[in-house]
């Protein structure tokens, strides 16, 4: 340390440039008449001269670079044309366009009444359809799920993992915000063939399991939690493609 | 002893005065929820003019902060978003200061999350147990080295040093980003350089 302690600041601050005239010249001068206080600073000199040579920066890598690009063109895309709706023009919408059983769900809610696991599971459904009718798939269309991930970022209060499952026959093709049992929901849409899989995962909130589901002939339903959160796979795959869909999801995520 | 070289612009002790920083105190997040609105098409140009150019800087910042270069790759990502939505909010000024205070926050959250999960760099004690950290340091070489003994610092030490030697930003400017007062950054700094100082072995000698 120092032979002068009470001027180590001002070294520090001769050496970062932001010493004022008068206090510069008296800490160089007390320089040239203490050998303890020259050494230190110049022990000081040389960390920055090592920490200057040594190549500390690093540039971002170029997928970095077409990611955030990549990204950026989606959020310009999404402002663009109309601005964003308040959170109840999405509800409002939602409500009317999917008919009566909305309406029981609305009801419900405005009630205050907690919708079981069935009803839930019918509103997804119900997104689940909905979602089928063209222009209505996907909100961030695109298979990188670095893209999808972050695009729920801010419009949810909870992160659902987005693996990548092309390799298991279940490419990702995009992402959604569906609204269901009074919240917003994120929709992970994966195809699997000409069939698409909706993923739905929704904040855990100890709702019921549905037993035995209600799902229409022809679809399959899986509902499944983990980590806090619920997933509900919804396709026209037959039961055994869901549930490959649900192990390849677990092992990846 | 050794002979004393000042640097000329230390020699002429003025110190740089920057003014009319216009960093939102505290970092981005607080305006970031406050001014969460869509960007019109010329906002959204501007922001791309202004931001991505710092996206070197960015980076590099976060692979100090994260110590992790895939974590830092996310990190940056997750901090442009912030900063695109919060880009209403942005007043003019400088635009690296604006978005590294993002980024820092947007790290702070990470971590609070626990979302965030830093490696510890370790792959190399793993090749050869009886290696201590220290023989380790020596044993690699000039710039692992330097980075390993910055990335030992602790998170207020470390942050605060990264951004006055690699970015060479004033006292200011590092408090504005780090939210702290100048004297803590002072502090700050000087405990960082005394660390590294042991840790690479450079030593005051009279």
């Amino acid at each position: 340390m120092t032979a002068c302690p009470e001027k180590d600041p001002m070294l520090q601050a001769l050496l970062d440039g932001e010493l004022d005239a008068a206090n510069a010249i008296a800490i160089e001068q007390h320089l040239k008449t203490c050998a303890g206080c020259a050494a230190q600073y110049a022990a000081l000199q040389a960390v920055r001269d090592r920490l200057a040579e040594a190549e500390l920066a690093s540039p971002a890598p170029e997928h970095l670079r077409s990611r955030i690009v990549a990204m950026l063109d989606n959020e310009d895309r999404r402002s663009a044309p109309a601005p964003r709706r308040p959170w109840w023009a999405g509800v409002a919408a939602a409500w009317s366009a999917t008919g009566a059983m909305a309406a029981v769900a609305a009801a419900l809610f405005v009630f205050e009444l907690a919708p079981t696991a069935n009803l839930l599971e019918a509103q997804l459904m119900d997104a689940h359809l909905r979602s089928l009718q063209p222009g209505h798939l996907i909100d961030v269309a695109t298979s990188d799920r670095h893209v999808v991930r972050p695009w729920f970022n801010g419009r949810i209060d909870y992160a659902p993992p987005v693996p990548d499952l092309v390799a298991k026959g279940f490419p990702l093709v995009g992402g959604r915000l569906d609204y269901a049992d009074g919240r917003p929901v994120a929709a992970l849409v994966y195809r699997h063939g000409a069939h698409v899989i909706n993923l739905f995962v929704l904040r855990d909130r100890g709702a019921s399991l549905p037993r035995p589901s209600h799902a229409p002939p022809g679809y399959a339903v899986l509902h499944w939690r983990d980590g806090g959160l619920d997933y509900w796979a919804i396709s026209d795959v037959e039961d055994g493609q869901i549930r490959a869909f649900k192990t390849a999801f677990e092992a990846a995520s | 002893m050794p002979a004393l070289v000042f640097r000329p612009f230390l020699a002429l002790g003025v110190a740089p005065q920057r003014q009319g920083r216009a960093v939102p105190a505290g970092a981005g997040a607080r305006s970031a929820r406050a001014a969460d609105q869509p960007l019109g098409p010329r906002d959204a140009r501007r922001f791309r003019d202004l931001m991505l150019p710092q996206m070197d800087a960015a980076y590099g910042f976060a692979r100090f902060l994260t110590r992790d270069p895939v974590a830092a790759e996310d990190l940056v990502q997750d901090a442009y978003l912030k900063a695109y939505r919060a880009f209403a909010g942005f007043r003019g000024g400088d635009a690296k200061a604006w978005l590294f205070a993002v980024v820092r926050s947007t790290f702070l959250m990470d971590v609070r999350r626990g979302g965030l999960e830093v490696v510890a760099d370790d792959a190399e004690a793993v090749a050869d147990p009886a290696d201590t950290p220290e023989t380790q340091l020596m044993r690699r070489s000039g710039d692992a080295a330097v980075r390993a003994a910055v990335e030992a610092l602790p998170d207020p030490f470390r942050e605060a040093i990264v951004l006055r030697e690699l970015e060479e930003m004033s006292y200011r400017e590092i408090a504005e980003i780090t939210a702290a007062p100048i004297g803590t950054v002072m502090s700050r700094l000087a405990r960082a350089r005394s660390l590294l100082a042991a840790a690479l072995g450079v030593e005051a000698r009279t």
